[in-house]
């Protein structure tokens, strides 16, 4: 029995009060809050284990390295990596297509060559490969969405004779959950490379790299009870082993004279310079949080806070459901619009509410735009949302309207 | 002010029956505001002769507090001179929609959006 009330109690920030009012946070999708586990890791760090890695050979220097690659294996087991060299740790999502953009697709596409994403992407995982089609000449195909906010199959076809394809697991904005396992084998039958951008999906449900089939996947630490400026690249070891680094500097090298340099060895080879080493300490602590509680109940939990936001908003005059109508098909969000009145507007009124919720394009315009409105609000959900939360908005909702007379 | 202070009868009544709002077809000054943050966008189109604004309309999406400012705004502009029209600043603005904003500086980039608006297109967007 999922006990989201003792689950709460691990979340300090929870029980603060907003305007006078007790926090209602339903802007996890932008990132979650943390659990008190997480917030004394990086507190113990500092007072007891601080020294650089990799570094030193202090005893100081060798504890560091060793609860900072501890999470290495913790990162690699969680999303079923096959070695831990397969694991990159980087500050977010951005950072990581960003990576895969420089270390992969400068070297490898050519003019001609043709890119395929999708209209449901984050800016993140849609400007860089955006650019890189422009800098390189290639083509630039963007898979469209049915009216439920699911990809549409036919499109799918864009996949063939394409040399790299970028999808998001679960749309931060329709939260609908995309079939990439499916692409991932389409785009691999095609001889291209596969990206899977996991940054809403792998806070919300158990993640197997090699069941999915894909060639990259990134995620952020922050999303997932972690600490900002923590995440991680996955890339399978072929792949990485043929990459270029992005960055250039210290740590990631083997040997430097006058003349040249060579590259250290997977994963190092792309972690130039200090990492941010306690805040990633904080992000294996956030996993161990996240197994105990354990992926499936997760998943589920958030299903069920989705469906009940789903039945309560549903029930709303005035009010317009985006996305896929199933909490199945979802990950933990609600992207609605509200009759007559702007995102901005309801936002700031829910806020003398204590609650908070997303409005505006939410870093995905293009999809914005091809959905036709000019912005949307946002509900999302965690581990430690309680239905009596969705209750809260609605009331408050129910304010917005009057307010309007709408 | 709370958020919902803000929210008062005429600003309500002005985003629902703005003023001023729709496009002039030959604007000799025209600009786009983008507020990508939420999503507001205005559009600021002038008529202007012998240096004197005539006409002034604005048109586009946005939350209340933009649209109204817009409605005001555009009905402040009417009959000014360009050069007088360059030197409004944000006080006048927050003056045309009595708002205390001091305490919400989320929304002043809403109210400020037809200022930025206007000198966009004054600066920038000199036609024919």
């Amino acid at each position: 029995m999922y006990d989201v009330d003792k689950v709460r109690e691990d979340f300090p920030l929870l029980r603060e009060k907003v305007n006078g009012k007790h926090l209602v946070y339903l802007d996890s999708a932008a990132t979650s809050q943390k659990p008190k586990q997480v917030i004394d890791a990086i507190h113990h760090f500092y007072m007891r284990s601080n020294a650089n890695v990799a570094r030193g050979l202090h005893k100081l220097g060798e504890e560091a390295t060793r609860q900072y690659e501890e999470v290495r294996f913790k990162t690699k087991d969680f999303i079923n990596a096959k070695s831990e060299k397969e694991i990159l740790f980087t500050k977010n999502t951005t950072e990581a297509a960003n990576m895969v953009m420089y270390g992969w697709g400068m070297k490898n596409i050519k003019e001609g060559d043709r890119i395929v994403t999708t209209i449901l992407e984050h800016h993140s995982n849609f400007v860089p490969w955006q650019q890189l089609a422009k800098m390189k000449k290639a083509r630039f195909d963007v898979i469209d969405i049915d009216e439920e906010g699911k990809l549409k199959e036919d499109e799918l076809d864009k996949i063939n004779g394409a040399k790299f394809v970028a999808v998001s697991a679960c749309s931060n904005v329709l939260g609908t959950i995309t079939d990439a396992k499916k692409i991932c084998k389409l785009a691999r039958d095609a001889g291209a490379v596969s990206f899977v951008d996991g940054a809403q999906s792998v806070p919300s449900m158990k993640t197997d790299v090699r069941d999915m089939g894909c060639d990259f996947l990134a995620f952020s630490g922050h999303k997932m009870l972690a600490p900002f400026g923590t995440g991680a690249l996955y890339g399978r070891e072929e792949i990485l082993e043929s990459m270029d680094p992005f960055l250039y500097g210290s740590e990631m090298i083997r040997k430097v004279t006058v003349e040249e340099s060579t590259w250290n060895d997977l994963p190092f080879k792309f972690e130039a310079g200090t990492p941010i080493v306690a805040d990633t300490v904080g992000m294996g602590v956030a996993i161990d949080y996240l197994n105990k509680l354990g992926m499936d109940n997760v998943k589920r939990h958030k299903e069920e806070i989705t469906a009940y936001a789903l039945k309560r908003l549903g029930e709303l005059k005035g009010v317009r459901i985006i996305g896929p109508k199933h909490a199945h098909q979802r990950g933990g969000l609600v992207a609605f619009e509200l009759e007559k009145v702007h995102p901005h507007d309801i936002a700031a009124i829910l806020d003398d509410s204590g609650i908070a919720i997303r409005s505006g394009h939410h870093c995905a315009m293009p999809l914005h735009l091809r959905l036709n409105i000019p912005a949307s609000s946002r509900a999302s959900f965690h581990v430690y949302t309680k239905k009596e939360e969705i209750d809260a908005l609605i009331t408050a909702l129910e304010k917005v309207k009057a307010i309007f007379g709408a | 002010m709370s958020d919902q202070e803000l929210y008062q009868e005429f600003i309500i009544e002005l985003y629902k029956n703005p003023l001023n709002y729709g496009t002039i077809e030959a604007a000799d000054y025209k600009a786009e505001m983008y507020n990508s943050t939420c999503g507001d966008r205005v559009v600021i189109y002038l008529k202007v002769k012998d240096g004197r604004i005539t006409e002034a309309m604005h048109d586009g999406k946005g939350c209340a507090i933009s649209q109204a400012s817009a409605s005001l705004f555009t009905e402040h502009l009417k009959g000014k001179t360009l050069d007088e029209a360059k030197k409004l600043g944000k006080e006048d603005v927050l003056g045309l929609i009595k708002l205390d904003l001091s305490r919400n500086p989320t929304r002043i980039r809403c109210a400020l959006l037809p200022l930025d608006a206007l000198k966009k297109a004054i600066k920038e967007e000199k036609k024919g």
